[in-house]
């Protein structure tokens, strides 16, 4: 383990900061790209883990493990997230034989 | 260090294949794969406990429960139509306008220190433990209140109801 931890010794904050951001900006295109619905939720699953790296950087950075512990609150979140969101999917697919969200357009208003 | 630029540069890659993947089952593989550079990197901070639950949540749970959602919907091959070209183009557009963003407000920053694990034992579950039990112990029970709503309710709106007439949309 002691290698392990060397080997971060010299990266610096902002390199986490950065990488976090180019991940969550490709998460907010895919959600504006895509039109198939469960793409959109990885792309929702994928900002939110970005969000989770830089969390966890910035407490081992700190040195305080609330925010590791938050971390673990957000995963426990997008669990829930995630089964509430599939089941409304699969509903939408039987009720309009498709998932792709231009179906749904009539919830606009 | 240089390991932490190569894991990197494998999930920027892998994150781009996910949303430029045609089909959706290649989008959730490559997705796993990008979860699992994530699980690399809790390793390098040595947040062991965040790797093993990411590692068993995320890429054991999360991705199992999309794959069966996709086995459940039975896509066919024609079932995603693609957008214009023009809306592509803004969409891409729009992301590296807020990537630009970001990155453009870190650099007003100035060089920053480098992250140097001051306490070894910060990311072990013995330490972590100790914090979520005596600073975290109501937002812990009411997640327990969450996790069981959303079961109930993922139940509710998944299953059929035999009573109603079937939809014609």
């Amino acid at each position: 383990m002691e290698s392990l931890t060397q080997t971060i010794q010299a990266v610096p904050l902002n390199h986490y900061i950065l990488l976090s951001a180019i991940i969550f900006s490709i998460g907010v295109m895919g959600v504006l790209l895509r039109r198939n619905a469960i793409v959109i939720f990885m792309s929702v699953e994928l900002m939110l883990n970005s969000v989770n790296l830089l969390l966890t950087a910035f407490s081992v950075y700190r040195g305080d493990a609330s925010g590791q512990v938050f971390v673990f609150f957000i995963m426990a979140l997008a669990a829930a997230e995630v089964a509430v969101g599939l089941a409304i999917i699969v509903m939408i697919y039987r009720n309009t034989n498709s998932i792709d969200i231009n179906v749904l357009n009539r919830l606009k208003w | 260090m240089s390991t932490f630029y190569f894991i990197a540069f494998l999930s920027i890659f892998f994150s781009i294949l996910v949303i430029s993947a045609k089909n959706p089952v290649h989008s959730i593989l490559y997705l796993i794969l990008t979860f699992f550079t994530f699980t690399i990197h809790y390793i390098l901070m040595n947040a062991q406990f965040l790797a093993i639950v990411n590692f068993i949540v995320y890429m054991g749970a999360i991705l199992v429960l999309f794959l069966y959602t996709l086995m459940l919907i039975n896509l066919n091959k024609e079932s995603e139509p693609v957008k214009p070209f023009m809306v592509k183009i803004a969409a891409v557009f729009g992301g590296g306008i807020l990537a630009v963003a970001l990155v453009s407000s870190l650099k007003s920053l100035g060089v920053s220190d480098p992250v140097v694990l001051k306490n070894p034992e910060l990311g072990l579950v013995k330490n972590l433990g100790k914090v979520l039990f005596n600073e975290f112990l109501l937002p812990f029970e009411v997640s327990s209140v969450l996790l069981l709503s959303a079961m109930v309710g993922a139940v509710l709106l998944a299953t059929k109801d035999p009573k109603e007439p079937k939809a014609t949309i």
